[in-house]
């Protein structure tokens, strides 16, 4: 049995944040759960696909964000209590939905898990979504620990199916990805079949429905608002003169901070769990008979806004203080030493920050493509038939890693789906060839949408669909044009080829990028076409590797070795190719050589047909690929 | 010896390494003894890009602090799966931190390529030894191997730091959480190469 379906309460687990949130979704009885994946927040979704069959839970990747809040919004609408979760910029996605399912509202708890990503680990910005729910009007909490994650997503849905709206979960990458004790509660064992009441003066927002609702929803809040002033997940701590308010993961930051300086005595914290609506009553209290406050938080100032408003409202003196020149940093994660030296700075105490080692240049280890993978083998044929001068946009997934040397084939890149759309605009701008790049699954999410419009507008453009068969960025999810499941080969729901003709395109061609060759010749007629106006789309189309592996336990037969009585040094599978199972060796008498790693390489063949000098040679069972 | 329970008070513990080299699997290992023991315990671990050949950095505290994470000069102990990531961690660490690194060297892809060089074994041995207080250098692959698998060498590693006795962890929490994490298959060629690690980590200290 899975972990998180362990039935006793009271035992404690070592959990992921996500999977404390799992289970206090478990626990709530929450019966429809529905994502599109993103890091950090992917493994709440992914656990969910694992368990949900033996949970009893409706399960489903969505192919994007604004369409899981749309399925889960309609299952709490019916009575069942639902969750979905998304990386902070998928909330951008989804910010359509999430607006006006606020007004509407539901019957059943619904809670939407948004994860930040402070110093941006995994990506393309900084975002602070808790003014989302500030936008929205949608109650939100944030959680510090696992244990505390748990426990919101509990009342999250208790707060949600009170005051029938949606509740925002918000947590960071160092909630999503902290592991540490979670004490189980009890799972429940009744599941409530869905009922929906028709009802669309309250529901189906046509203008008229809509302005009674926004009223309703700002009565809401003004109660949601009493009901953060009493929540037992904003609590003060300790003593003194001195004031912290903090939330989320910068409340530890706080506690060791004060521990280490030794002010303990002297610093009374605020910390909330409860952050939106902004629980006025208890910063009010807290401020009074404070002669100097810091707000600690990450990214923006949200809090900080609240308190100076209720500070200026309530007319009281203290000096509030918290981003800004030797205080609290608005960019990147926070730590308890970054938090020392505020509290040095700000309260005047001593503290000695550590010395830190300086570090001489190191070469640096960037990810990039695997061995074998069939995105590298596109962006070089590509490249050899555009060339330098076409413009590359691209998008996001592991490809946008073809930005790196030797490839360097990305260009433009500003969101989810932007690589088609923003080829539109510069192929009527410019006058060199634009070529774009996009995944399968990014394609499914919000590339179908730019390619209708391309294609109605007569864009000019070569769109390569990179169909690799998974999500491969977020740890290999399925999306609608998946060929391989655990069970073997199986036919796609939703064929790529035909929904690229069906949005219109004319010029369609599906290669198997491991044939080098045959994948040029198809470039090259493409390239020529490209004179007439008109989106033409290549699918470029191989699995994932390690997907397959994982899938299909195949096991790699052939390795490439380089031959070294011929290779004459051009050291072209290393500027143009640039397979990390290469290495490039000078001993120590001078000599130069180029080696494959066998332990690296996969096998698929790219490099031998670019170079005569590798060759192939087969290997003994019992390697198992590259994962 | 292992550390007494009552006069211990805490360990933050910083843990790096390359993709694939089974760096968060050593992590949770920890975590889950300090666990088995009673102990308070935080991890951090960031995934993303970091499979596809790039630094995996993650982090453990036990006992009593509250931050998951390990800023700048904080670290008290350096677990390093890769020589030259043992030296880039370096500003994690202060001069009186442990540092066990292993000794075989991953190069990256920049090297292969012959864009930049390795730097000599010998010489991120001297740069980590100068500035921390105690460096334990082992060939833990030569471990792995000893004891059945290649791809062990991350839990000869934590053997390692087991057998040093600088956390409060007795024997039989390492294995209970050796049991907890790993399949069955797999997991007889593990409690050998934890325990050669063990022994290794003992006798460093003699
Ligand atoms: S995970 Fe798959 S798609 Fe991603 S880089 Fe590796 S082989 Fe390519
Ligand atoms: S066959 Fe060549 S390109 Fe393919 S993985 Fe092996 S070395 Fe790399």
């Amino acid at each position: 049995m899975h972990e998180l379906l362990t039935p006793k309460s009271g035992e404690k687990h070592l959990l992921l944040g996500n999977e404390a949130i799992v289970r206090g979704a478990l626990e709530g009885n929450v019966r429809f759960v529905a994502a599109y994946p993103g890091t950090p927040s992917s493994e709440i979704i992914d656990r969910f696909y694992q368990i949900g069959p033996d949970a009893g839970v409706y399960v489903e990747y969505s192919v994007n964000e604004k369409i899981s809040v749309e399925t889960a919004g309609a299952a709490a609408v019916s009575g069942v209590r639902s969750l979905c979760s998304m990386k902070h910029v998928g909330l951008n996605v989804a910010a359509d939905a999430f607006m006006t399912l606020a007004y509407v509202g539901v019957k059943a708890g619904m809670v939407m898990v948004v994860a930040d990503d402070p110093s941006l680990h995994s990506s393309q910005n900084e975002q602070d979504n808790r003014y989302y729910a500030k936008m929205g009007n949608v109650p939100m909490l944030e959680p510090t620990t696992p244990e505390e994650a748990r426990k919101m997503t509990l009342e999250a849905l208790k707060i949600s199916e009170t005051f029938q709206i949606p509740c925002m979960l918000r947590t960071t990458t160092r909630v999503n990805h902290c592991r540490g004790p979670v004490t189980l509660g009890d799972l429940p064992t009744d599941a409530p079949s869905g009922e929906f009441k028709k009802d669309p003066f309250n529901l189906v927002v046509i203008p008229m429905v809509g302005r009674k609702l926004r009223l309703a929803l700002l009565e809401k809040v003004a109660k949601l608002q009493e009901e953060a002033d009493r929540s037992p997940f904003n609590f003060t701590e300790g003593q003194g003169k001195w004031g912290i308010i903090t939330s989320g993961v910068s409340y530890l930051y706080v506690k060791d901070a004060v521990r280490d300086l030794g002010i303990e005595d002297k610093v009374k914290i605020l910390k909330l769990g409860f952050t939106f609506p902004h629980p006025k009553g208890l910063i009010r209290n807290f401020l009074e008979g404070l002669d100097k406050l810091l707000v600690v938080e990450e990214l923006e100032p949200f809090l900080e806004e609240a308190v100076r408003m209720t500070a200026q409202e309530a007319g009281l003196p203290v000096e509030v203080a918290g981003k800004g020149a030797q205080l609290i940093p608005r960019a990147f994660e926070l730590d308890a030493v970054k938090v020392k030296r505020a509290l040095q700075s700000f309260f005047g105490v001593s503290y000695e920050p550590p010395q830190v080692f300086a570090v001489p240049q190191l070469p640096m280890r960037p990810p990039n493509l695997c061995p074998g993978c069939p995105h590298r083998a596109t962006y070089y044929s590509v490249k050899k038939v555009f060339g330098e001068d076409a413009i590359y946009p691209s998008d996001i997934g592991c490809y946008t890693l073809g930005v790196l040397p030797p490839l360097k084939m990305a260009d433009f890149l500003i969101c989810m789906g932007s690589g088609v759309s923003s080829s539109g605009g510069f192929s009527k701008v410019l006058d060199q060839p634009v070529v774009s790049f996009i995944g399968d699954s990014t394609f499914f999410h919000s590339g179908i949408t730019g390619l209708v419009n391309a294609v109605s507008h007569d864009h000019r453009f070569l769109l390569v669909i990179m169909d690799n068969g998974t999500t491969a960025m977020t740890g290999h999810q399925p999306h609608p044009g998946i060929e391989l499941t655990p069970q073997g080969k199986i036919t796609p729901k939703v064929s790529l080829e035909n929904l690229v003709r069906g949005c219109g395109v004319e010029r369609v061609f599906t290669v198997n990028p491991l044939q080098v060759q045959k994948t040029q010749d198809v470039l090259q007629n493409l390239r020529e076409s490209m004179k007439e106006p008109g989106v033409s789309v290549l699918i470029s189309k191989s699995p994932c590797p390690l997907y397959e592996n994982r899938m299909l336990h195949k096991k790699t037969k052939v390795v490439f070795q380089v031959d070294a009585s011929s290779c004459d040094l051009c050291k072209r599978c290393l500027t143009e190719l640039g397979c990390p199972a290469f290495v490039w060796e000078r001993s120590a008498s001078g000599q130069e050589c180029i080696r494959i790693n066998e332990s690296l390489c996969s096998g698929c063949s790219v490099c031998s047909q670019i170079c005569k000098s590798i060759k192939p040679k087969r290997v003994g069972e019992g390697k198992g690929g590259n994962e | 010896m292992t550390q007494a329970k009552e006069a211990f008070k805490a360990m933050r513990i910083f843990f790096t390494g390359v993709g694939g080299q089974g760096t968060l699997l050593a992590t949770r290992l920890v975590g889950e003894a300090a666990l088995e023991e009673g102990l308070s315990v935080a991890m951090s671990e960031i995934h993303g890009m970091a499979q596809r050949g790039g630094v995996v950095e993650s982090s453990v505290v036990v006992g009593d602090v509250f931050s998951p994470t390990i800023p700048d000069g904080e670290a008290d102990i350096l677990m390093a799966f890769e020589p030259l990531e043992a030296v880039r961690a370096l500003p994690k660490c202060n001069p009186k931190t442990m540092v066990i690194s292993s000794t075989i060297p991953l190069v990256p892809f920049t090297v292969a390529t012959g864009q930049s060089t390795y730097p000599d074994v010998e010489e991120l041995r001297k740069m980590t030894e100068e500035k921390v207080g105690r460096l334990l250098w082992v060939d833990a692959m030569a471990l792995a191997k000893q004891a059945g698998s290649d791809r062990a060498s991350n839990i000869v590693m934590v053997g390692i730091l087991a057998g040093t006795g600088c956390l409060p962890i007795s024997k039989q929490s390492w294995q209970g959480a050796l049991k907890k994490i790993l399949p069955g298959r797999i997991l007889e060629v593990n409690r050998k190469a934890f325990e050669l690690g063990f022994k290794a980590g003992e006798e460093s200290g003699k």
